[in-house]
């Protein structure tokens, strides 16, 4: 077991490395900039055998890896932001040709006006994609799910890419120990990509990216969407193939002081842990609260979180983003959605907080219990959405 | 129709050939052998690859399941061994 | 649940009658125009490449007409991804190729139409041959984005009318000139930069041979710009189409030339003209410059932008017969 100190970019650069990606195409960009970094200085080393493209716009990127990744090739990349917006028709298009491409995403706030800092923005504005979504808590977990990406998005029954969502700074640049696992068992882990369905070769001339008529797109879309649904499964068989393997748990949710609680904090991200050094707080002054951490936002755990929520009283979710004029947090919007038809349901409640990489605190998520607390108290929410520690003087 | 395809890839080169867009012509290339001198350049010139080169008999010869009648083969034959007549259906 | 496997003919529903023998790389039933520029240049491009190739193509009348799910007409690997990125896509292949150590003989090119190429391709194209991927990029124009309806593009030559761009009272058509696609493009010190149209297939293919032998010895980037005629767009005839794309070169609309690396002053012209013929008789039978053929004030400026380039180039003089 090597355990280093790295920055969340070098740790999914490390983990891409152990799958031996066959092509990384890759365009910088703050805050993932270190990412192609440092898949350069392994290729210059001889550490890794790819062909690293420089290509000149985060689109061609994107482009670059489907032209790859349907030749045969096990590609990946990494982005954030701008880049990813740049590149969002391709997204639609990666995961409709069924191309297994994984990319890290260093969550970082939209333009305009232009900030680089940690905000979900990004990863969520492209929730519609068809690509499978990660969001991590820690460095290590980044890592992991760069191997657990090609792992599920590889697997037959997915064919899927997915998006492996750090946070901008706080994980990416940040320093913490990561174990690094051992070359040999990610080997056998992921083992090697072998496309039945695509790849270009001259002796089996088949044509890809056809163009399809309203006699047969619903059929390929409703298959997409029954493929990413059904990847439920394959992500909780590879989660416990990962555990099994390398003695780390991950779950599409993880439910924690949760059974008694009344009100639940639902997050996604590094907040996660500020959350949960709150949440320790206010037990020990007796509150009721729990925490539901969310690791993988698409294929959506409809099931695990109507589980892990039904029983509280409110839950309260932490969005880092927006969907301007919706007046919920997305996530929040998806939560309840998810409860809509239930017969039981808590109260739910949308919360924004650390836009544009403004620091979520232990504060911050007292205040978020307190105001589900008033809510509770007064029957229903005062507001549709609570903006967190936002500076009202300036508005 | 048999069931989509992942990614709605087509596994069959030349699966074109499925649609006759013969049916498309309004006037109709007639090809007289007496007069072709095998230069190939009807081959070389139809959009739709309708015309092939026989070999054996060293002459050009066109599929009316395709062709859509452009025209541009008889308007570049030089021998005049290319005309076009007015589809009758 | 579909599972991801190797379908066969069969499973995809269909009995192909290919003739026993038959070798074309490129075949009917597509839905192009009667008497399409784009689908000629086709047929002798891919006649030159033959079937060790693999094609990178962007959106265009070219896509659409060919790959109708669940049929494709052609008979090599083919992949479209999206409009703008034919030159990324192939950039993906080459390296993907590279790196499993499969390419061999492989040709690797890139096709797109000149509104994916001239415009929105542009960024896209610059990037693959200024990282000198061993591609061959053929762009087969046919001046203006015609899949959409004919509108104007920066390929569009001065006078043209398009629907974007449309002569009217205030309006001779295009205003600005063709932009020079393949200077720029040898601007970029490629391999190989050439010129080429359909009325001339044995030069068509011989430069697209060149092209992808420089490829296969590790040259880089080569581009080749195809002039297209288009009934649909250019409002002519559908039996003219060869002959417009010779009227073209004979006029010195259009001038058939290669370039290795990116010394223009080293540029060859292929096919010299030595008494050019009045620019009226390339436009004349083109409805999308009628407005232009009567008015001798615009006829002559365009016959003036002509007589200028084709100095350039070492073209000869306008004779009149």
């Amino acid at each position: 077991m090597v355990k280093k100190v790295m920055r969340g970019n070098e740790a999914t650069a490390l983990g891409a490395k152990l799958c031996k990606p066959n092509v990384v195409p890759a365009y910088p960009i703050t805050p993932s900039t270190l990412f192609p970094e440092r898949i350069s200085e392994y290729v210059a080393d001889g550490e890794l055998d790819a062909e690293f493209v420089l290509v000149e716009s985060e689109h061609s990127a994107m482009s670059a890896a489907i032209g790859a990744s349907a030749t045969g090739a096990r590609v990946c990349t990494a982005t954030a932001s701008q880049g990813l917006e740049l590149m969002h028709e391709m997204l639609f298009i990666a995961s409709g040709m069924r191309l297994p491409i994984v990319m890290a995403v260093g969550n970082r706030a939209l333009s305009a006006p232009i900030n680089i800092w940690c905000d979900h923005q990004d990863g969520i504005s492209a929730r519609d994609c068809g690509w499978i979504q990660f969001y991590t808590e820690r460095n290590q977990e980044a890592l992991d799910m760069m191997i657990l990406g090609f792992k599920i998005s590889e697997d037959p029954r997915v064919l899927l890419p997915s998006m492996v969502g750090l946070d901008a700074f706080v994980l990416t640049h940040t320093m913490e120990a990561v174990d690094i696992p051992d070359q040999d068992k990610v080997d056998k882990f992921v083992g090697k990509y072998n496309p039945a369905h695509c790849y270009m070769d001259v002796n089996r001339p088949i044509t890809i990216g056809s163009f399809s008529t309203p006699d047969t797109y619903m059929e390929f879309r409703y298959v997409q969407d029954k493929v990413m649904n059904d990847a439920a499964k394959v992500i909780d068989e590879a989660f416990a193939a990962f555990e099994k393997t390398f003695g780390r748990k991950y779950s599409k949710i993880t439910a924690e002081n949760t059974k008694d609680a009344d009100i639940i904090l639902v997050t996604m991200g590094s907040m996660t842990g500020t959350a949960r050094e709150a949440i320790t707080k206010m037990r020990a002054a007796g509150k009721k609260v729990g925490l539901v951490k969310i690791s993988v936002l698409r294929p959506f755990p409809k099931k695990e979180l109507i589980e892990a929520l039904k029983g509280a009283k409110a839950v309260a979710v932490v969005d880092r983003s927006l969907s301007v004029g919706l007046n919920i947090g997305p996530v929040c919007s998806e939560i309840g959605a998810t409860f809509i038809n239930e017969k039981t349901r808590p109260m739910i409640l949308s919360f924004v907080a650390g836009l544009g990489g403004r620091d979520i605190l232990i504060t911050d998520f007292e205040e978020v219990h307190e105001k589900t607390t008033a809510a509770l108290k007064k029957g229903a929410p005062e507001k549709d959405t609570y903006w967190i520690h936002l500076k009202e003087e300036l508005v | 129709m048999a069931k989509i395809t992942t990614g709605a890839i087509n596994y069959v080169a030349g699966s074109s050939r499925n649609y006759k867009t013969g049916s498309w012509r309004s006037m109709k290339p007639i090809f007289h052998e007496d007069k072709c001198k095998f230069c190939k350049q009807c081959y070389e010139f139809c959009p739709d690859s309708a015309i092939t080169l026989d070999e054996t008999k060293k002459k050009a010869v066109v599929d009316y399941n395709y062709c859509k009648g452009c025209g541009i083969c008889a308007k570049e034959c030089k021998f005049d061994a290319i005309t076009m007549e007015e589809e009758v259906k | 649940m579909r599972e991801a496997m190797t379908m066969t003919s069969e499973m995809q529903g269909h009995v192909i009658e290919r003739p026993a023998g038959r070798k074309e790389l490129f075949e009917s039933g597509h839905r192009g125009c009667a008497g399409c520029g784009e689908m000629i240049a086709i047929r002798q491009v891919m006649s030159a490449a033959g079937p060790n190739t693999m094609i990178a193509i962007c959106t265009g009348c070219i896509e659409v007409a060919t790959t109708g799910y669940p049929e494709s007409a052609w008979c090599v690997p083919w992949i479209h991804a999206a409009f703008e990125n034919s030159a990324a896509v192939a950039s993906g292949v080459d390296a993907a190729l590279k790196a499993l150590k499969k390419r061999g003989d492989t040709n690797v090119m890139a096709f797109g139409g000149d509104g994916g190429t001239f415009d929105i391709g542009f960024q896209a194209l610059s990037g693959m041959l200024e990282r000198g991927h061993n591609i061959t990029y053929v762009v087969y124009d046919n001046e203006a984005y015609m899949n959409t309806g004919i509108q104007r593009c920066s390929s569009t030559p001065y006078g043209a009318t398009t629907t974007t761009s449309p002569k009217g009272k205030l309006s001779i058509g295009e205003k600005r000139p063709k932009k020079p696609i393949a200077a720029i493009v040898a601007a970029h010190d490629i391999a190989y930069t050439a010129t080429a149209t359909i009325a001339y297939p044995a030069d068509l293919k011989k430069k697209v041979q060149k092209a992808l032998q420089a490829n296969k010895e590790g040259k880089g980037a080569c581009f080749i710009h195809i002039l297209a005629p288009c009934p649909t767009g250019w409002r002519h005839g559908s039996e003219e189409t060869v002959e417009l794309s010779r009227l073209a070169v004979e006029t010195g609309s259009f001038i058939l030339w290669e370039l290795e690396g990116g010394d223009m002053r080293n540029m060859k012209v292929t096919k010299m003209v030595k008494e050019r013929k009045p620019i009226e008789e390339y436009l004349k039978t083109q409805g999308r410059f009628s407005h232009i053929i009567k008015n001798q004030t615009e006829l002559a400026k365009i016959q003036a932008m002509v007589d200028e380039k084709c100095n350039m180039y070492g073209i000869g003089p306008v004779v009149k017969k």
